[in-house]
């Protein structure tokens, strides 16, 4: 150690600032290298899609036609698919996992946080494809028996909700990805209503608010920018799902008006038919589809960005 | 690989006896010098590498145990990755046989760096499943047009008449059929949609055959592998699907008796595909097709699985000893799979494999 006196600051050896510059240039490395990463993915996705690129050109995000006899591909369905299920999961687990969030941080005794969290925390650490097992052997079962004939009843007069109930379906898809993104929103959620200062409540109290008021104007409004990164957080995981899905979602490549039709994911094609894929074009194809996902999840991201940045004011960054 | 690890072995145990007997440690010395004398006496044995078709997996382990038993010189690896990546790893050479369920096209056998011989190996049914929740179990009749009709989307329910014309006496109710498909793209589908195509031309018209296919939009559902489908079959009442007959059988799901081109309504079984078998016409090299079979026993939905090999071994050690796995696998190997539920080839096919396994040079 050098001995300093006091009141001089640390003598600057060249052997720490070598230390130092080492050190940081190590670190640029690794985040450079995640961008290489990506970017090489990119490169090796648009690389093997070259054939069906130059063959189908735009045409093969508007077409509908997945004929690998005749070897004419289109991925609009799988798009569709894709979309509308993580909208479904979106839709189900967000407020889920805000109330839930909301509740550890708030309103639950102190006893009960901890354990509530490793139990939804348990549930991030289930595999997709045991999920995707209880999903055919338990919850399909379920929703074809009780839940969907509930839906059509009360709700048949929407097009959303009639046609005939097989069980595996776009519903049961977006069931199950809400499932799986649910823990992690909610302990990302939970991370960023903690780290609201305790200030904001306590100004809140002072100004004569209720319990709610102050969860909603102090802490929520607050921590407005953080949730929303939490959700797009959920909303990425969603998008990339495979294996659970594919189990439960009917793989049929068609756009239906009703939810109880079945459907089929841009990840699910690539899992089921990748590796009995024998000609090129159709290999090609399938490398397109793996680049029209990685492309609806850089847009959606991007998208969500610029909202992000249209929410002005302070708020607690995602710090995870 | 498997050639390092005897010196490595061997180098590990001398070390062991070496340090053993400089620590007088007469125990270790004893055993380092045990397993200085295995290393040595082991020379390095063949690997063969093989990958492609799920449905042949059965078969290669059963076989592989077998010939292991006689000849302990070499070992087997097989990957069942699927007709298509069997395929595209020996176009690629990076195995030496690949296993396909469909024979390879003529553009991907042109892009190959050798010429490129089909051996068919085994053969095996498609039975059609369905669950019906009948009392008794009744197993049901039907025929190829009724089948793709149901695919096609035309018969929508199970007491059409043209299934009760078929099964007087049957309780067929007024329930929805919900035909099941393989989503995932497989040598069964191929056999499947290729019996299809032969006996409905509106199906080989619009749908065609292959490993996947364009199913009807809107008809049915799709599944991933024969779990998949037998899954989906087994909890939805009135649905039909297709799956392999070793996986029916396994699974007992009930399947239907199958009319064939004759007007028999066959059983699928080792002996039916066998018969079927029998009657295929196999061509010079060895690429033919066996649904709708003819003959009064042939059962009409049923293909052969090939092994896909080069005509030119590269490695001379390797290539004898995969020409004497298969010689010994078309011929004495057969014996062992009708308790896998395929049908063994028939002698005469089994001589002209042989003729054409003499012809691989190496």
């Amino acid at each position: 150690m050098n001995e300093t006196a006091p009141n001089q600051p640390a003598k600057n050896n060249a052997a720490s600032q070598f230390g130092d510059r080492a050190f940081k240039g190590l670190t640029l490395l690794m985040a450079l290298s995640v961008f290489v990463l990506i970017g090489l993915i990119g490169f090796e996705l648009a690389h093997g899609s070259g054939i069906a690129l130059r063959q189908f050109g735009w045409h093969f995000l508007f077409s509908s036609d997945w004929d690998p006899v005749n070897e004419k591909f289109g991925a609009l369905p799988f798009i569709f698919g894709t979309l509308v299920s993580s909208a479904i999961g979106l839709i189900i687990a967000v407020p889920l996992s805000i109330a839930t969030a909301v509740y550890l941080t708030e309103l639950a005794p102190l006893w009960i946080r901890q354990p509530l969290t490793i139990f939804i925390e348990l549930l991030a650490a289930v595999p997709s494809v045991i999920l995707g097992l209880w999903g055919i052997f338990v919850m399909v079962p379920w929703l074809r028996g009780h839940l969907f004939p509930l839906l059509q009843k009360w709700f048949g007069f929407l097009p959303l909700f009639q046609g005939p109930i097989y069980g595996p379906s776009l519903l049961a898809g977006g069931i199950i990805i809400a499932i799986m993104i649910l823990p992690i929103i909610t302990s990302v959620s939970r991370e960023i209503l903690r780290s609201v200062p305790g200030l904001q409540r306590e100004a809140a109290y002072a100004l004569g608010a209720t319990r709610w008021e102050v969860t909603r104007i102090a802490v929520l409004s607050y921590a407005k920018k953080g949730l929303f990164g939490a959700v797009i957080l959920g909303l990425g995981r969603a998008l990339g799902e495979t294996m659970a899905v594919t189990m439960v979602i009917g793989n049929s490549p068609q756009i239906a008006k009703s939810l109880f039709a079945p459907g089929y994911t841009l990840a699910s094609v690539v899992a089921n038919e990748f590796s009995e894929a024998t000609s090129d074009t159709y290999l090609s194809a399938l490398f397109e589809i793996g680049l029209v996902l990685l492309g609806v999840t850089v847009l959606v991201n991007a998208l969500a960005q610029l909202l992000l940045k249209t929410f002005a004011g302070p708020g607690v960054k995602p710090q995870h | 690989m498997k050639k390092m690890i005897f010196p490595v072995v061997g180098a590990g145990g001398l070390l062991a006896v070496a340090l053993a007997i400089a620590n007088s440690r007469r125990h270790l010395a004893v055993v380092g010098s045990a397993v200085l004398l295995v290393a040595q006496t082991n020379a390095p044995a063949q690997l063969i590498n093989g990958a492609g078709s799920t449905f042949d997996y059965p078969a290669f382990t059963k076989w592989f145990e077998a010939y292991g038993a006689m000849d302990a010189s070499v070992h087997f690896n097989y990957q069942s990755i699927g007709s298509g990546g069997g395929q595209q790893q020996l176009l690629k050479q990076t195995v030496d046989f690949g296993a396909s369920d469909a024979p390879m096209s003529d553009d991907n056998l042109a892009k190959a760096p050798g010429k490129i011989l089909h051996i068919p190996i085994v053969a095996g049914g498609v039975a059609v499943i369905y669950n019906l929740s009948l009392p008794g179990s009744p197993k049901l009749k039907l025929d190829g047009d009724i089948i793709a009709n149901i695919y096609l989307g035309n018969i929508t329910k199970w007491n059409d008449p043209k299934i009760l014309a078929l099964n007087p006496g049957v309780p067929l109710k007024e329930i929805p059929i919900v035909p099941v498909h393989r989503s995932d793209g497989s040598g069964t589908t191929f056999i499947f949609t290729d019996y299809l195509c032969s006996v409905n031309p509106a199906w080989a018209d619009t749908v065609g055959k292959g490993p996947s296919v364009k199913w009807p939009a809107g008809i049915g559902l799709g599944a991933k592998g024969s779990e998949g489908v037998a899954g989906q079959i087994r909890q939805l009442t009135g649905a039909i699907g297709y799956a392999e007959l070793a996986y029916a059988d396994k699974n007992r799901m009930p399947f239907a008796d199958v009319k064939n081109s004759s007007g028999n309504f066959i059983s699928p079984a080792p002996d039916s595909v066998s018969a079927a078998l029998a009657t295929a016409k196999v061509p010079g090299d060895f690429r033919f097709s066996m649904v709708n079979a003819p003959g009064d026993k042939a059962y009409p939905i049923a293909g052969p699985s090939w092994v896909l090999v080069y005509q030119q071994q590269k490695d001379a050690g390797n290539g004898r000893k995969l020409v004497a796995f298969l010689k010994w696998a078309v011929t004495e190997g057969q014996k062992l799979s009708p308790a896998l539920d395929y049908a063994p080839l028939p002698e005469e096919v089994q001589k002209r494999e042989l003729d054409l396994l003499n012809t691989i040079k190496y």
